[in-house]
């Protein structure tokens, strides 16, 4: 009976933090995105800074109407957007936030593989949705999708690859136990590659170049509209969390933190995860978006040689240690 | 020496960093007024007392939304024998600002200063009929009309006034030289005639 209760609340907050995280995320954006261009942001939804205003963005969305395109694929229209966003739900589940079992959803002994799978899973939504839609700008987004995810999946994995070697375990708990203050400079360039190639996957700016809005209008999301349309908006923000959430595990130290933690590890996280969420919206406004050649030639003429190297570079420190 | 690679990159994020830390200039608008120039095109106001009921507006108008109805009252004779005069009295003024389109044609073309812009934009409707303001409503707009900025130190005098000075120095220079003329026989002649005031043409307070 105990179990059930157990399992029933880890399940519980996990649902509320993914539910509430990517709001507060998105609030951030606003706000910082409207700052870093001089502006204010919307400030009258809810009062105080406009702090009710995705609230009310999901108001409004509900009362929009569901509309499904007469020559669409209707079943796989339909559940794209589940599919694009339940994975970072699963993720999310297996995200350690500080020491000791309290403290994760589910320990998975493949912690890593477990992750970086279903994350994969999300984009899948994007190709639903592109080929589903009967519309050749939501095709060709699709498609631009598919190529963005093949490109930036191998340097991601290579990056993940290199940590597990340097921990010598893919569990994620197994990792931050294993971590020492010195991996950070040691592993900072594999940071720094799955950092950016976990961008391009959740098609983020710089890289959101599938549903450049200028282009091809909306990309896979052409068709979508009221409830559906938001869900996938919500899908990229709970994928920012889950990989600002995954870069803080896998590379920043998750909970370590300078200050003995004495049960406080989950603060580190959430902070860590907070400041790279902040990168990211930061990234999100200096650059323009890449164009398809500059896209693919950056994963595969700089990350994934780079993603190698770090690999090379773990393997012989990992020997001169032994 | 070569550029750094990446320093452009480093560059555009602390350029988006600056900024952040500076306070931005946003108005808020519904809080704050916004501060006008005198001449912004919000709103078509009338000054009623002004209007001959030319028609010149109503006719000149490109979307034809000026309404103008008028009659005519006749005007006693103002001496005894004298003929009565007639003259149009303004009944509707209306414009409909769902069809203006707020180019000023209506406003340039009034030869008795009787319309001017007033800086209001507050008047939107629900529903697009009530947009058709009557004269009251044109009235009230008046009121709002800021005073005309003044000239610029060096600018060319007011066209009006320089007309009307132009005819006062031709009247008084006539004058003198018939005074001149007439100064043999030393009559007591009328002192020159002062310049006639210029009217005020914005007649506004
Ligand atoms: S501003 Fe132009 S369109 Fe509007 S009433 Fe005057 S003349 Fe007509
Ligand atoms: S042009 Fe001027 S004077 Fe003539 S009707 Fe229009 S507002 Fe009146």
């Amino acid at each position: 009976m105990n179990d059930v209760l157990d399992v029933a609340l880890r399940l519980v907050i996990v649902f509320a933090v993914f539910m509430v995280v990517p709001l507060v995320v998105g609030q951030a954006e606003h706000k910082v995105m409207a700052h870093m261009q001089g502006r204010l942001g919307p400030m009258y939804a809810g009062g105080f800074h406009g702090w009710a205003q995705l609230v009310a963005d999901g108001v409004k969305f509900v009362q929009k109407e569901d509309i499904v395109p007469a020559e669409a694929d209707r079943r796989v229209f339909q559940l794209a957007p589940a599919v694009a966003l339940l994975p970072y739900l699963l993720v999310l589940v297996a995200i350690p936030i500080g020491p000791g079992e309290g403290a994760v959803g589910q320990v998975v002994d493949a912690g890593i593989f477990f992750v970086l799978a279903v994350m994969g899973i999300g984009v899948l939504g994007s190709l639903m949705a592109g080929w589903a839609s009967a519309n050749k700008f939501s095709l060709l987004g699709g498609i631009r999708t598919a190529a963005q995810l093949l490109a930036y999946e191998l340097p991601m994995l290579l990056a993940a690859a290199s940590v597990a070697m340097a921990a010598g375990t893919v569990s994620l708990p197994g990792i931050l136990d294993a971590f020492e203050w010195w991996w950070l400079p040691w592993q900072i360039v594999g940071a720094l590659v799955f950092f950016v190639a976990g961008l391009a996957e959740l098609q983020r700016p710089p890289f959101d170049m599938p549903i450049a809005d200028s282009e091809i209008i909306f990309g896979a999301y052409t068709e979508y509209t009221g409830l559906r349309f938001a869900l996938f908006l919500l899908a990229e923000y709970a994928g920012i969390v889950v990989l600002c959430a995954l870069t803080t595990v896998l590379f920043l130290g998750g909970w370590h933190g300078p200050l003995g933690a004495d049960g406080l590890g989950w603060v580190w996280t959430l902070l860590k995860v907070a400041v790279l969420a902040f990168v990211v919206i930061w990234l999100r406004v200096s650059y323009p978006r890449l164009r398809e050649d500059q896209l693919q030639k950056l994963a595969w003429t700089t990350l994934i040689p780079l993603a190698l190297a770090q690999i090379a570079l773990t393997g012989i420190v990992k020997v001169a240690i032994n | 020496m070569p550029p750094i690679p990446g320093a452009g990159l480093a560059k555009g994020l602390a350029v988006t960093l600056r900024t952040m830390t500076k306070k931005t200039v946003t108005a808020q608008y519904p809080d704050a007024q916004p501060e006008l120039p005198p001449r912004s095109r919000g709103v078509i106001a009338l000054f009623e007392e002004n209007c001959t009921v030319c028609m010149l507006c109503a006719r000149e108008c490109p979307d034809w939304c000026i309404y103008i109805d008028s009659h005519k009252e006749t005007v006693p004779a103002a001496a005894p024998g004298g003929r009565e005069r007639s003259r149009n009295v303004l009944d509707r003024f209306a414009i409909d600002f769902s069809l203006c389109m707020y180019c000023g044609i209506c406003i340039e073309v009034c030869p008795f200063d009787a319309l001017f812009w007033s800086p209001e934009f507050e008047y939107a409707e629900t529903d697009i009929l009530e947009l058709t303001h009557e004269r009251d409503k044109l009235r009230e707009w008046m009121w709002t009309v800021p005073e005309p900025p003044a000239l610029d130190p060096g600018a060319e005098e007011p066209k009006e006034i320089a007309a009307a000075r132009k005819t006062a120095d031709k009247l008084r220079t006539k004058r003198e030289q018939e005074a001149a003329a007439e100064a043999a026989p030393p009559t007591p002649t009328d002192p020159a005639p002062t310049d006639p005031a210029p009217t005020d043409q914005e007649g506004q307070a």
